[in-house]
């Protein structure tokens, strides 16, 4: 599904990622750990396509597509979600205007039909009650004063929607109190099926005692330093990443 | 190389959809300007005496005054002697009926989706149709005679309405104001003239679509609303003109006259031709637009968008004599390419009480450059006057330019002004967002500035929200990227 060889990304010429490699199958859910400035976010922006993060080595293979060759909204329709870490605000756009324009661009995209306001309203408000937010939501502007929990449960209304093959959760889970983050971790797990994959990016053992990954990975300094189970993200929350450095020294 | 030409003028072509010609045999007085130019005018309407008169003490007026250059604006010198100040299709007789209008004129407003005709009018929406110096026709006269408002083009009010013409002309805008009104004064051809009675609420939304056509001309508009004490009239304007290389002249004035507790709201959707990409060709529209609250509780409200225009010199205002009187101005102005805008308002407080509103949003793309000019200026007697300004600035790109300029004259001390200002730049973010969500960034950007202007489009009648909407999208093709 997606599938990430000796990746190499800059920004303003500064190395960030050095040879980054991942393969993640179809219904796989991976986490990716890693001290702060190790690269994480800047892996989620590469593959959704922000400009200024320049692939200067390496390849990403997406569904069989070359992601490096495509516009983050071809990215988007071919099926890439980005949850933000910090989702944007867009005064003055109403938020279920937004997220029903991004739909049918989508499926225009992939020569598909629009879907109607009525069947894109019953989906939506399916999904803002399972997460608890209030229909009030769709009313407002795109994040504006919203609450830093309602933005990243957003998101997840919005992966909900737009029903991606892979999403990449960036830091998700952070800022998040305990009742938001079994709902978002819920949220998540409804989506989960044998074709859909994820790649979690986080810090707490937390939420993957709830998502059950089927990889862990630590990322240092711009690589996949370890990879393993369940019990890595563990002794990562017991230990530390300080056992990285004995390792490397 | 010609095939790019090609290309690209079919690219322009679509982004302005209302830069056709039509061809018809147009009647146009000599160029120039001058007292006989003048006295030709006013015989083709078959004006009284008082009328000539009056156009004449403005063009001697006129000749004692300079053109303004306090605006932001860099404004090449305009030959005024080699202007046709009066053109207008040729017809035998006057059209009595829409019916009798040269076909070609109404597919002309067909066209630009304003259709006149019976079947296809826009419903609830009676149309007054200018092309170039003549009204063409006005839509729905019979059933707004039924409820005793008068809407016609304003040399018919001449003929027909004199005593109200002769009453209230020039009472908001004196020919002596300035030089663009003092010239329209003189040379003014057509335009619209709506008259509300006491108590009445206009039964449609009236408005009047402005269409300059020929060339070399100048288009000098004239508009004069009356509401009686207690009625109420929505009033909006559109305007295109045909693509040329050659910069045209439009100069007109508005005057709004709202008497105990009337309500005008007035709102313009301008798409005059900008201009190419590089700045060539467009039209300068210089325009006086005033409205006086002349009586306690009287209400005026302004909404514009300005997307047109190679240059925009426009400050619709508002005169707060009668106490308790409100006004509001609501602008989106935009500037693509070259397009210089310097516009804002004026909120006259001379009444106690009175209260004025003012968003303005001003959106630059392209090497364009966009001001903000307003004035709030508080009198002695206004006791307890308010006003509330909220000034909001975006670029898009980094070539363009956006300006404040807030002027505060406060001489009362019970008076209450507040200012907010803000500029910013479409953020890298905020479009990167939208382009992770699957919008290409034509979408993103029309998405953002759509958000940006909702404050003054929610003021808008619903039909004409679409269109500015539409057309903010068409005028920003090309912005990005």
């Amino acid at each position: 599904m997606l599938s990430i060889n000796n990746l190499h990304v800059s920004i303003d010429n500064k190395q960030i990622l050095k040879g980054l490699d991942l393969e993640v199958g179809p219904g796989e859910l991976h986490a990716v750990m890693g001290p702060n400035g190790s690269g994480k976010s800047t892996l989620g922006y590469a593959l959704a396509g922000r400009e200024g993060y320049d692939i200067t080595e390496g390849s990403v293979t997406f569904d069989g597509n070359d992601l490096s060759e495509m516009e983050p909204e071809e990215r988007a329709a071919a099926g890439l979600f980005l949850a933000f870490q910090y989702p944007v605000e867009i005064p003055g756009v109403n938020n279920a205007y937004f997220l029903r324009s991004a739909l049918n661009a989508q499926r225009r995209a992939r020569g598909e039909e629009e879907q109607d306001s009525m069947g894109f309203l019953k989906e939506v408000r399916a999904s803002l009650k399972a997460l608890k937010m209030d229909e009030s939501l769709l009313k407002r502007a795109v994040n504006e004063g919203f609450s830093g929990g309602e933005k990243k449960r957003n998101e997840i209304v919005q992966m909900a929607v737009l029903k991606p093959k892979v999403a990449i959760l960036d830091e998700t889970d952070s800022g998040l109190d305990i009742d938001a983050l079994k709902l978002v971790a819920e949220g998540i797990n409804r989506l989960r099926d044998d074709a859909r994959s994820f790649v979690v990016i986080t810090h707490y053992q937390r939420l993957l005692d709830y998502l059950k990954p089927d990889q862990v990975h630590v990322l240092s300094k711009g690589r996949i330093v370890e990879s393993g189970g369940e019990e890595l993200s563990r002794r990562l929350e017991d230990e530390g990443y300080a056992f990285l450095e004995a390792a490397e020294a | 190389m010609n095939q790019t030409v090609e290309h690209v003028e079919n690219v322009i072509a679509q982004r302005y959809k209302a830069g056709f010609y039509t061809d018809i045999d147009a009647d146009r007085v000599p160029a120039g300007l001058n007292e006989e130019i003048i006295a030709m005018i006013s015989a083709k309407k078959d004006e009284p005496t008082w009328m000539l008169e009056w156009r004449l003490k403005a063009f001697q007026h006129w000749k004692t005054m300079r053109e303004p250059n306090w605006a932001h604006l860099k404004i090449p010198p305009i030959d005024l002697q080699k202007i046709h100040y009066y053109a207008a299709p040729k017809q035998e007789n006057r059209p009595k009926s829409l019916d009798e209008v040269d076909p070609k004129l109404l597919e002309t407003f067909d066209k630009l989706g304003v259709p006149l005709h019976e079947r296809a009018r826009l419903a609830g929406v009676a149309v007054d149709a200018v092309f170039d110096s003549v009204s063409v026709g006005t839509t729905f006269q019979k059933e707004l005679k039924e409820a005793g408002v008068i809407f016609c083009s304003f040399s018919e009010a001449v003929q027909d309405h004199p005593d109200l013409v002769q009453e209230y002309l020039g009472s908001v805008v004196p020919y002596r104001d300035n030089y663009f009104a003092a010239l329209n004064s003189a040379v003014f051809t057509d335009g619209s003239f709506v008259y509300i009675p006491k108590g009445t609420r206009c039964p449609m939304e009236l408005s009047t679509y402005f269409r300059i056509n020929a060339r070399d001309t100048g288009q000098f508009e004239r508009t004069l609303i009356i509401a009686e004490p207690g009625s109420e009239v929505s009033y909006l304007e559109g305007c295109t003109a045909p693509m040329r290389d050659e910069n045209q002249l439009h100069a007109a004035v508005v005057e709004l006259v709202a008497r105990n507790k009337a309500k005008i709201k007035y709102s313009t959707v301008q798409n005059w031709y900008p201009g190419d990409e590089n700045g060539k060709g467009g039209i300068y529209n210089f325009v006086t637009k005033r409205g006086d609250c002349r009586e306690d509780d009287a209400r005026i409200s302004w909404t514009q968008v300005e997307t047109g225009s190679a240059i925009t010199w426009k400050y619709p205002s508002c005169i707060l004599r009668g106490d308790r009187s409100a006004g509001e101005f609501y602008s989106v102005a935009l500037t693509h390419n070259h397009q210089q805008a310097d516009t804002g308002t004026k909120m006259i407080h001379l009444g106690r009480d009175t209260t004025s509103k003012i968003i303005s949003k001003g959106i630059s793309a392209g090497k364009s450059n966009n001001s903000y000019r307003g004035l709030v200026r508080i009198a002695k007697k206004a006791t307890n006057a308010r006003n509330y300004t909220q000034c909001d600035s975006l670029l898009i790109g980094k070539t363009c330019g956006a300006h404040t300029f807030p002027y505060i004259e406060s001489a009362n001390p019970t008076a209450k002004v507040e200012h907010e200002a803000t500029t910013s730049r479409i953020g890298e973010d905020q479009l990167f967002y939208c382009r992770a969500r699957g919008l290409d960034e034509e979408n993103a950007v029309a998405m953002i500035v759509d958000g940006f202007c909702k404050e003054v489009f929610k003021e808008l009648p619903m039909e004409f929200a679409v269109e500015a909407k539409a057309l903010l999208e068409i005028s920003l093709e090309g912005a990005v990227g």
